[in-house]
């Protein structure tokens, strides 16, 4: 069977990382780790894998490539297994490998606990080989740089302080122009929620930001964003295994809508940072439960619609099919309410097979399109299966409300010609709605 | 005399504006309202047609027009400021008087205790500092952030890059490239961050969190960095008294309080942040988390016994070393908690807890079932608002100043504490 050591890629950081190991430095470090962050979990997960590969064909990785070695199971025997049957004393190169297949070869997507008897989480076994990882020092290069980002300016794209203000009024001034007296308001005091985006929003995708004013314009809410750091949701330290940094940037987040006494927070269309929020950074925190109450795009799209605040002048004719993103749909169960909405917004709805909560993860998540091009031939053609999944629908239209499953998704688009494209449930409910004079 | 000394606290109610929707110019709309921490004055940014901004003060609007007008925010001492946009470049006016300056851009309005000193953020050409009155600190970074001023004014603060440092540079990064500038000039030391820069209350001293690598967290006083080597810390305090330092940090999974780099409370703690000393230093407080999901605040390490899923706004007294916080169900059901006990009222909203000079009393604005009302230990002020400001007692804390939006008008309300008895 090949492993892992078969297809190393050279990345910078994994390379330098390494460079500064021994067996004795990687042994205290993962002993530490054992006995301070691992409990009866982790044990639990060690003891009970009968090593029956139903978690196989759970993976899009394994179904892309059929290499065993690909399965959810070799990726922990290949990691975590390896690290306890050595007591943690392993030769630098092993942590490269342990590297290259926790933040590269796994997406944390999830989908192979609904596959396991024994229902292991193996998400949280490759999480922890991250955050091995990380105390070792050994990342991929790209994604340490945005967590470098996270830690400096509270966001992940290194924007500064005056950019993340001037944009948004930037973009309130060019929606003025379709919608006279359009307000993206900043730190409005008592606001009934705080609309939060990731850093690719205001660096890359500003028109994402006029779609949700437009939006939330037409349908008379009372909103706000912060004008100072904590605007952004995203959190990149999370998938680093960068625990302390992760906490900062959400402490920062719910900070913000706590100064701005909102009732709830509003969160655009990413998987990946409501994780974050929604259920990991805040219980490194302390909070059982979210201190401020969040809500994704979908089910706060959902809620505009049952309300009848957002009326269409048509609904989308062609053909489209829906991806159900694995963190707000595993992670949140937004299955039924996401497709009410397309269904609202859309003539013509063909749905993949599988799908909800079955559904082949984008192979983008989970920090894995963070690592940047060295990994990027791996993640694209380490999804065949979804490109197959994509073009067995007949359709043209793909609708995925998560900034990284558009981004997985259109390189497998690209890469096997399906002729389709992707659009936000904001794309769409920007195009087809009743737009106010 | 203070500003606030000169206000008028005669018991009984006036109505500053009774139309805000009025104003002495044609307007698109009319913007939040910011009403003056005395009360006599009520402002909004106008949107006029052009389009054009600018600001009306009790329904007047000012002569000075611009293209772009945000964060309006009244001074302590009654001065309105707001940050505006003409012919591309930006500035501050103040009272209708714009600074002379200009620059790329500018943000972050502070004010001194006093509000006789007025700061903002700036970036200039891509560069970043601090502009004081209008006048920009002689050096600005690559990038600067987590500004602070003294509480005097005469000093600020703030994270500034010292390096430049190239995309994905990753090696350079861990090597350090943040210190602290204080006043424009940074100190000799660098780390691969700082955080939470913080003046003692002369303005004389500056701390920050720091990070010496990845792992490696500590907290600089000065420039220089303790000796200790932290899991992760939060952001430092002065002992007003001693000049002290205390941080939370952690250690072994937990956290504890560290001060001068010794640990003063042993890390118990599941989380310990916002700490605050009382004036004269003799007690230091902070919210603490003493199971998964359960905070209260501590103090001087010992936790108060009603615990709640979220504890916020941590407030000293002035005077008496008391301490006030608020808890909430997850920003629901929020209760006033004070020297550890728990005041009957739960609201949908409150707002940050005001103390009386003397310490005596404590005020804050709270929000039920849509409506806003001002309590005062525990009561609350016979009347409801659609919006209510933070509340301001007099001097000698007899009295509390109520500024409130009702009906469309600003109310200007003086109410003795005995008035507060809902």
């Amino acid at each position: 069977m090949k492993t892992i050591a078969d297809r190393l890629i050279e990345d910078e950081g994994l390379r330098r990382g390494v460079g500064r190991l021994t067996p004795e430095k990687i042994q205290k470090v993962f002993k530490e780790l054992v006995a301070g962050e691992c409990g009866a979990r982790m044990k639990t997960y060690m003891e009970t894998c009968v090593r029956c590969g139903m978690c196989a064909k759970a993976c899009h990785y394994y179904m892309s490539h059929k290499d065993p070695s690909y399965t959810p199971v070799a990726k922990v025997s290949q990691t975590m297994w390896r690290l306890f049957d050595a007591d943690g004393k392993v030769d630098p190169e092993v942590i490269y490998q342990c590297a290259q297949v926790a933040y590269t070869e796994c997406n944390l997507c999830r989908r192979c606990i609904h596959y396991c008897p024994l229902g292991i989480d193996t998400g949280y076994i490759i999480s922890v080989v991250r955050r091995l990882c990380h105390k070792l020092g050994v990342t991929p290069q790209y994604i340490q740089d945005t967590a470098h980002s996270h830690s400096a300016t509270m966001n992940q794209m290194w924007v500064k302080d005056d950019e993340w203000p001037d944009t948004l009024q930037w973009q309130e001034e060019e929606a003025r122009e379709e919608f006279p007296g359009l307000r993206i308001p900043l730190d409005v005091e008592g606001a009934d929620f705080m609309y939060s985006v990731i850093a690719p929003e205001p660096k890359f995708r500003t028109q994402l930001i006029y779609q949700a004013a437009a939006i939330f314009h037409a349908a008379g809410v009372s909103w706000t964003m912060p004008a100072t750091p904590g605007w952004d949701n995203s959190n990149m330290a999370m998938f680093t295994g960068d625990s302390e940094i992760m906490a900062r940037v959400e402490r920062a987040h719910y900070e913000a809508a706590q100064r701005l006494r909102v009732k709830r927070i509003v969160m655009g269309e990413c998987g990946h940072a409501f994780r974050a929020v929604y259920d990991v950074a805040n219980r490194w925190l302390g909070w059982k439960w979210h201190p401020v109450p969040v809500v994704h795009s979908v089910e706060f799209f959902w809620e505009l619609i049952q309300q009848g605040r957002i009326k269409l002048t048509h609904k989308f004719a062609e053909p489209v099919t829906i991806h159900d993103p694995c963190n707000v749909i595993r992670g949140r169960g937004l299955m039924e309410k996401l497709r009410e909405v397309v269904h609202f917004l859309c003539d013509n709805v063909v749905e993949m097979t599988p799908n909800r909560e079955h559904n082949y993860c984008c192979c983008a998540g989970g920090g894995v399109i963070n690592c940047g091009p060295p990994f990027k031939n791996v993640r694209i053609v380490g999804n065949s299966i979804k490109a197959e999944q994509l073009k067995a629908t007949g359709v043209h239209w793909c609708i995925a409300p998560c900034h990284n499953c558009h981004g997985g998704l259109d390189d497998i688009i690209s890469k096997f010609d399906l002729n389709m494209h992707t659009k936000f449930l904001g794309d769409l409910i920007y195009e087809l709605m009743e737009k106010p004079e | 005399m203070s500003f606030a000394q000169s206000w008028d606290f005669t018991p009984g109610a006036r109505v500053v504006a009774d139309d805000l929707r009025q104003c002495s110019r044609e307007y698109e709309w009319l913007e939040e309202p910011h009403v003056s921490p005395d009360g006599e004055r009520v402002a909004m940014v106008a949107a006029l047609e052009g389009p054009a901004f600018t600001m009306a003060v009790n329904g007047e609007a000012w002569e000075t027009t611009f293209d772009k007008a945000w964060y309006p925010r009244f001074s302590p001492d009654g001065r309105l400021t707001v940050l505006v946009q003409a012919d591309g470049d930006w500035t501050l006016a103040v009272d209708d008087v714009a600074w002379e300056e200009q620059y790329g851009y500018v943000w972050n309005t502070m004010f001194s205790a006093s509000g006789d000193i007025i700061a903002a953020c700036i970036q200039q050409d891509g560069e970043y500092g601090f502009s004081f009155d209008g006048t920009p600190w002689e050096t600005l970074y690559e990038n600067a952030n987590q500004p602070v001023i003294s509480k005097d004014g005469n000093a600020a603060a703030a994270v500034v890059q010292v390096k430049s440092l190239a995309q994905a540079d990753v090696v350079t990064f861990q090597e350090g490239i943040f210190s602290v500038a204080v006043n424009g000039e940074a100190w000799d030391s660098i780390f691969v961050n700082c955080w939470n820069p913080v003046f003692d209350p002369a303005g004389k001293n500056v701390a920050a969190t720091i990070r010496r690598s990845l792992y490696d967290y500590s907290v600089a006083v000065n420039g220089k960095a303790w000796t200790g080597s932290y899991a992760c810390a939060w952001g430092p305090a002065f002992n007003p008294a001693t000049g002290a330092v205390a941080a939370p940090v952690r250690k072994a999974g937990a956290w504890g309080m560290a001060i001068d780099d010794a640990m003063a409370w042993e890390p118990r703690f599941g989380q310990l942040w916002q700490q605050a000393f009382s004036p004269d230093g003799s007690k230091l407080a902070a919210i603490a988390c003493t199971r998964f999901g359960e905070f209260t605040v501590a103090v001087d390490g010992a936790p108060w016994g009603a615990t709640f899923p979220v504890v916020t706004d941590l407030t000293p007294s002035p005077a008496g070393a008391r301490f006030a916080a608020l808890a909430s169900d997850h920003n629901t059901n929020f209760a006033v908690l004070c020297d550890g006990k728990v005041w009957d009222g739960r609201y949908d909203m409150a707002y940050a807890p005001v103390w009386s000079a003397d310490g005596a009393h404590l005020a804050l604005a709270v929000e039920k079932a849509g409506r806003q009302t001002i309590v005062v230990d525990g009561k609350a002020y016979p009347q409801s608002f659609d919006k209510c400001y933070a509340p301001a007692f007099s001097p000698d804390g007899k009295l509390v100043l109520i500024r409130a939006l009702a009906g469309g008008k600003c109310h200007r309300i003086v109410a003795p504490v005995t008035a507060f008895t809902g």
